[in-house]
C-alpha cells in the first residue's frame, strides 16, 4: 500500500479497496517501524491522524470526497499547526504550540488530507544537511551515514521511505529541490506569491516558498492544486487563477525548447552529474524538443547576493523570538538585557547565529549601501536574466545540486562549502520563478536530481515536462531497499 | 550674548481607522489589557502583516491639506530594535520613500502675523504597545492593546523660534488633522503627541546648535514649559563654558524639568530595510484627485470665509475656526437661524467662559447650538435685552427649558410699550425730585453721566426689562423737558 502513487491512493479510496484509516494505520506503523532509523518525524500525530481519517472517510461515504481527501501526507515542522507544537526544529521554539493553522495547512485540511504529524528540517531552514536540527540530523534512507539535503530533510527522507506519501516542504534557496535530488523525489519549489505564506514561519521573507514533496511530477500536481491559490492574508500571494495542474499532465514535449545555461555547465560540475544531465537531455531531444544553449550572465553572483539577502531579512524575522511572548526563556534572567541575550543564545543553534550576525551586519548603518542595497541591485539584474531567457525557451535544465547526498560531517567546518552545495537552485529563488528538481540517473548508487525551471506561473507546463520525462524514464520509481 | 532657539517637532497623529494597521483588531482606547491584541499584533510565528487601506487615504487627505507632494510609491521598512512592548522586534514604518513628501502649515503668531512652518514628510507606521510598571512587582507587564495602532507622524523643518511658536503650530495641527477627521486629537488618551528637537545658537550664527529631543509631549501646556525649561538649560550649559550634548531627553511634568533618557552612544542602529512582508503602496493621480475631492473645507479658507462672507472681525474669525467642534457649533447656531455676528459673539464670550468654568469642551455643552440660536432670536428682535439674556442663557444652560420657555416662565419679556415705560419714568421722576433739579441746573455736557441714574432707577422698577434704548430715549425727552 505504500508504494502507491497519490493518484492510485486517491482510486483505491474511492473504489473502497481501503478506507482512510486502513491507510493512516499502515502509514503510522511504518512511522514507528522506521522513524527511528531515520529521524524524519519530530512530531507524529497519530490520534489526530486516525480522527482525521475517520472524518475523510464519513465525506467519502456521504459522496462529497474530492481527489485528496483521506490521503495521507505530513507538513514540514514549519507550517503552524494549531494545538501542535511547531518548532522549525530549534530549541527556541521546541515549547511552542501555534494557536492558529497556516495557510497552507487549512487548505490541505480542507482538501480532506490526513496530516500523520510535523517533519524535521534544518533549523529555522537553515541549511542544506539537516545537521542543524535541534532534534539531530535525519539521515538519508538510501544511505543511513549520508545526509538527506536541506533544509526540508525530514520532509524528502520520511517520503523516500515511504513513511508518508508525499509531504510539504520550504524552499528560499534549494530546500525543496536539493533534498528531493539527494532522496530521489520530485519536489516543486512554486514561483514566489503561488502558495500562501500566511503561518509559515519565515526564514528571509521575500524568498520563502512553499511546496510539495512526492515520488513523482503526477503527485506534485496533486499536493500543489490543493497548496496553491490567493490569500488575502499575505499581501506578498499572488491573486492568479489557479490551472488545472493535473489535466495538464499529458501536454506533449513535441516543439519545445528546453535551455541549457551555459554558465550552469562549466568546469564545476562534476563529470558524474553531467553524465546524469545528459542522458535527461537525450531523453527530452528524443521527445520532441529542442535543445539550445542559453545564458544566465549574472548567475554566478546568486550565491554571494544570497547571502546578504537571506540572512539580512532573517535576522529580523528572528528578532520575534526574543523570550518575552513564547518560546524559549532562559532560567532566572536579572535583568531585560540579560533575558534576551541569554534566552537567544541558548535557544538559536550555530549557523542560526551566525546568520543573524551576517544579516545585521549587512543591514548596519554604513554597510548597507555596499552589502545590502548592492545584493538587491543584482538580484534585480538576476532576474532579468531569467526573463531574457524565457524569451527564448520555455524550460531551462540542469544539475540541482553539484553532488549527491555527502556524508554527515563532511562539510561541518566549513559553510561556504555548505553553501555552494546550492549554486544552481539559488538564482531561481532570487528571481522568484518554479522550479523543480527529479530522479535522474543515479551515480554509484545516489541519486542525482535533474532541475527543470519555468517562468513565472508556468507551473503546469513545467509540471508537464517532469510527467512527460517520467513517462519515459523509470528513475523515479526507484525506491531504497532498506525501506520496501 | 543673545540666543535664538531653533525648534523642530515630530508629531504623532493616531489615525482614526476602527481596526489596527496592519491587522483586524480594535483600535478602541481603554480596554482590558491584550483583549485588542491579535496573533498578528503578538507578532506571533509565521503571522503577516497586510495593510489597512483607509491609512493610506488618510494619510493622503492630510498631504493635500498641506499642500505636500504625495508619494505615488511609498515603501515600508522594518525598524529593528528590541523591547519588550515592541512584539516583532522591528517596528514597520517608513523610511526612505514616506507617503507624503514636502509641505508646509501657516500659523498665526501674537502680532498677528502668519508665519509659514515648513513640513519634511509625513509617513504612516504602527505604535508600539505599552509597558506597565507597576502592579507586578520588580517584573514589568505589557499591554499590547496599541500595539499596531496606526500613526501618521509629521516632521517638521526645524523652522519655529520660540515655544510660543511650537505652540502654536501643534495647535493647527491639531485643529487640521480633526478637521479632516483623520484623528481624533484626544490628547490625554494619547492620539495627538510630540516630541520636539530643540537647540540654542548665538543671534545671526548659520549653523544649527547640538539639539536634544525631548520626548513624548501630550499637552499644549506641556510642549511650551518642557521647551522653555530646555532653553533655559541648554543657555546655562553654554554659558558655564559647557557644550550641550545630542541626546534624548525626557520632560517630567511634576517637576517642570527635563531630564537625559540616553546619549547619542546609546542610540540604536534600526537596520532599516524595506519589509519584504508588504508591497509598494501605490497612489495614482486617479486616486489623489477622488481624495481631493472629499476634503472638506479647511481651517484657513473657513476663517477668510468668515471675515469676507459673514463680516466678522478676523479675530472673531480666527477664534471660531482654531477648533472643528467650535466651527460646528457655529455652524450648526447659524443653520437654526442665528444671527452671524451675535453667534459668533456669545459663542466666544459667555458660552466659551462657562465652557472654560465648568471644564467642558463645546461638544459637551448643556446649551445646544439650536438652543443659543433660539436665544439669539429674541435678542435680535428685541424681546429681551442683552442683560436679560445672560439671565436667560444661565437657565438654558441648567436645563430649565428654551429660551421661550424661560422667558415666558420668568416673565422675562422685554418692556417696549412706550407709554407703559412712560409711566414709570413719570413716578421715578416724581419719586427723585432732587435729582430732577440737579439734573436740570447741570451744564449740557454734565448731563449725559447724570442720567444713568435715572435709567437705573426705571431698570430697578421694571427689574430689567425695560428696554434700555427706549428708557434712555425717553427719559432725556423728559428730563430735558
Amino acid at each position: 500500500m505504500h508504494q502507491y502513487s497519490i493518484a492510485e491512493m486517491s482510486q483505491g479510496l474511492e473504489r473502497g479497496d481501503f478506507t482512510s484509516v486502513e491507510l493512516t494505520q499502515h502509514f503510522l506503523d511504518r512511522i514507528d517501524e522506521h522513524n527511528a532509523e531515520i529521524n524524519a518525524f519530530v512530531t507524529v500525530t497519530a490520534e489526530l491522524a486516525l480522527e482525521q481519517a475517520r472524518n475523510a472517510d464519513a465525506v467519502r461515504a456521504a459522496g462529497q470526497a474530492g481527489p485528496l481527501t483521506g490521503v495521507p501526507f505530513a507538513h514540514k515542522d514549519i507550517f503552524c499547526t494549531d494545538g501542535v507544537r511547531t518548532s522549525c526544529a530549534s530549541k527556541m521554539l521546541d515549547p511552542f504550540v501555534a494557536p492558529y493553522d497556516a495557510a497552507v495547512v487549512e487548505r490541505m485540511r480542507e482538501a480532506g488530507m490526513v496530516m500523520l504529524g510535523k517533519l524535521n528540517m534544518d533549523e529555522f531552514a537553515m541549511g542544506s544537511s539537516n545537521e542543524t536540527s535541534y532534534y539531530g540530523p535525519v539521515k538519508n534512507p538510501w544511505d543511513t551515514e549520508r545526509v538527506p539535503g536541506g533544509s526540508s530533510g525530514g520532509s524528502a527522507a520520511a517520503v523516500a521511505a515511504r513513511l508518508v506519501p508525499a509531504a510539504t516542504g520550504t524552499d528560499t534557496g534549494g530546500s525543496i529541490r536539493q533534498p528531493a535530488a539527494f532522496c530521489n523525489l520530485t519536489g516543486l519549489k512554486p514561483t514566489y506569491g503561488r502558495v500562501s505564506r500566511y503561518g509559515m514561519i519565515a526564514f528571509a521573507s521575500s524568498l520563502d516558498q512553499a511546496g510539495p514533496f512526492g515520488r513523482s511530477a503526477e503527485d506534485c500536481a496533486y499536493l500543489l492544486s490543493a497548496m496553491a491559490g490567493h490569500d488575502e492574508r499575505d499581501s506578498t500571494c499572488a491573486n492568479e487563477p489557479v490551472p488545472d495542474y493535473i489535466g495538464a499532465l499529458d501536454q506533449p514535449l513535441k516543439g519545445i525548447k528546453v535551455g541549457l545555461p551555459k554558465e550552469f555547465f562549466g568546469e564545476e560540475m562534476p563529470a558524474s552529474i553531467r553524465e546524469s544531465v545528459d542522458a535527461a537531455i537525450e531523453v527530452y531531444r528524443a521527445q520532441g524538443a529542442e535543445i539550445v544553449e542559453v545564458s544566465l550572465p549574472n548567475a554566478h553572483l546568486s550565491v554571494p547576493v544570497y547571502y546578504v539577502v537571506a540572512p539580512a531579512e532573517c535576522s529580523s524575522n528572528l528578532s520575534r523570538m526574543d523570550g518575552v511572548r513564547f518560546g524559549h526563556r532562559c532560567e532566572d534572567p536579572k535583568d531585560l538585557q540579560d533575558l534576551y541575550t541569554r534566552s537567544r543564545a541558548e535557544g538559536f543553534g550555530d549557523e542560526v547565529k551566525r546568520r543573524i550576525m551576517v544579516g545585521a551586519y549587512a543591514l548596519s548603518a554604513g554597510y548597507y549601501d555596499a552589502y545590502y542595497l548592492k545584493a538587491q541591485q543584482l538580484r534585480q539584474l538576476i532576474s532579468d536574466d531569467f526573463k531574457k531567457a524565457f524569451e527564448q525557451v520555455d524550460f531551462l535544465l540542469s544539475p540541482t545540486a553539484p553532488e549527491t547526498a555527502f556524508k554527515f560531517g563532511e562539510k561541518g567546518d566549513d559553510p561556504v562549502s555548505m553553501y555552494l552545495s546550492d549554486i544552481y537552485t539559488i538564482a531561481v529563488n532570487l528571481a522568484g520563478v518554479p522550479a523543480l528538481s527529479m530522479p535522474g540517473q543515479t551515480v554509484d548508487g545516489l541519486p542525482v536530481g535533474i532541475q527543470l525551471i519555468g517562468n513565472y506561473f508556468d507551473e503546469a507546463r513545467l509540471l508537464a515536462a517532469a510527467h512527460q520525462f517520467q513517462l519515459a524514464t523509470d528513475y523515479h520509481k526507484a525506491s531504497p531497499e532498506a525501506f520496501a | 550674548m543673545s540666543w535664538e532657539v531653533v525648534i523642530g517637532l515630530e508629531i504623532h497623529a493616531q489615525l482614526a481607522t476602527q481596526s489596527k494597521i496592519f491587522s483586524g483588531a480594535s483600535t478602541a482606547y481603554g480596554a482590558a489589557p491584550n483583549s485588542q491584541a491579535c496573533a498578528v499584533d503578538l507578532g506571533l510565528p509565521g503571522v503577516l502583516p497586510v495593510l489597512n487601506k483607509s491609512v493610506v487615504e488618510m494619510a493622503v487627505k492630510f498631504g493635500l491639506a498641506i499642500d505636500a507632494e504625495i508619494g505615488q510609491r511609498s515603501v515600508f521598512a522594518r525598524k529593528n530594535y528590541f523591547y519588550p512592548d515592541l512584539p516583532k522586534g522591528y517596528q514597520i514604518s517608513q523610511y526612505e520613500l514616506p507617503i507624503v513628501g514636502q509641505g508646509y502649515l501657516d500659523i498665526e503668531l501674537e502680532d498677528g502675523e502668519t508665519k509659514r512652518i515648513g513640513v519634511t514628510r509625513a509617513h504612516l507606521e504602527e505604535d508600539a504597545g505599552k509597558s506597565v510598571h507597576e502592579g507586578f512587582g520588580s517584573m514589568t507587564g505589557i499591554d499590547l492593546n496599541r500595539a499596531g495602532t496606526p500613526l501618521l507622524e509629521i516632521v517638521s523643518e526645524p523652522d519655529m523660534r520660540s515655544a510660543k511658536e511650537a505652540v502654536a503650530y501643534m495647535k493647527k495641527m491639531h485643529a487640521l488633522v480633526q478637521y479632516l477627521g483623520i484623528c481624533d486629537g484626544n490628547m490625554q488618551e494619547g492620539s495627538f503627541r510630540c516630541d520636539a528637537n530643540v537647540s540654542v545658537r548665538p543671534v545671526g550664527q548659520a549653523e544649527f546648535g547640538t539639539r536634544a529631543e525631548l520626548k513624548n509631549l501630550n499637552s499644549f501646556r506641556f510642549i511650551e514649559r518642557a521647551i522653555n525649561y530646555e532653553v533655559e538649560r541648554q543657555i546655562d550649559v553654554i554659558e558655564g563654558g559647557g557644550e550641550v550634548v545630542q541626546e534624548t531627553r525626557l520632560y517630567d511634568a511634576d517637576k517642570d524639568e527635563t531630564r537625559s533618557m540616553r546619549g547619542k552612544e546609546d542610540a540604536n542602529d534600526y537596520r532599516y530595510f524595506p519589509d519584504p512582508d508588504l508591497l509598494p503602496v501605490a497612489v495614482t493621480d486617479e486616486d489623489i484627485e477622488t481624495i481631493r475631492s472629499t476634503l472638506p473645507e479647511l481651517p484657513d479658507a473657513k476663517r477668510q470665509r468668515y471675515v469676507s462672507e459673514l463680516g466678522l472681525p478676523e479675530y472673531d474669525a480666527g477664534v471660531l475656526t482654531a477648533s472643528k467642534a467650535v466651527a460646528d457649533y457655529y455652524e450648526a447656531a447659524l443653520a437654526a437661524g442665528a444671527d452671524a455676528k451675535l453667534a459668533a459673539n456669545w459663542i466666544n464670550g459667555e458660552l466659551a467662559a462657562a465652557l472654560n468654568k465648568n471644564e467642558l469642551n463645546i461638544d459637551e455643552s448643556p446649551v445646544t447650538p439650536v438652543a443659543l440660536s433660539g436665544l439669539l432670536s429674541r435678542i435680535a428682535d428685541d424681546t429681551i435685552s442683552g442683560k436679560i439674556a445672560k439671565q436667560v442663557f444661565e437657565a438654558l444652560w441648567n436645563g430649565e427649558g428654551s429660551a421661550d420657555d424661560i422667558i415666558e416662565a420668568k416673565g422675562l419679556k422685554q418692556i417696549t410699550d412706550t407709554s407703559a415705560i412712560e409711566g414709570i419714568i413719570d413716578e421715578v421722576m416724581a419719586n427723585n425730585g432732587e435729582q430732577v433739579d440737579n439734573y436740570r441746573a447741570a451744564p449740557e455736557d454734565k448731563r449725559g453721566k447724570m442720567i444713568g441714574y435715572f435709567v437705573g432707577q426705571v431698570m430697578k422698577a421694571t427689574q430689567g426689562k425695560a428696554n434700555p434704548g427706549q428708557v434712555n430715549q425717553l427719559l432725556k425727552q423728559k428730563l430735558d423737558g
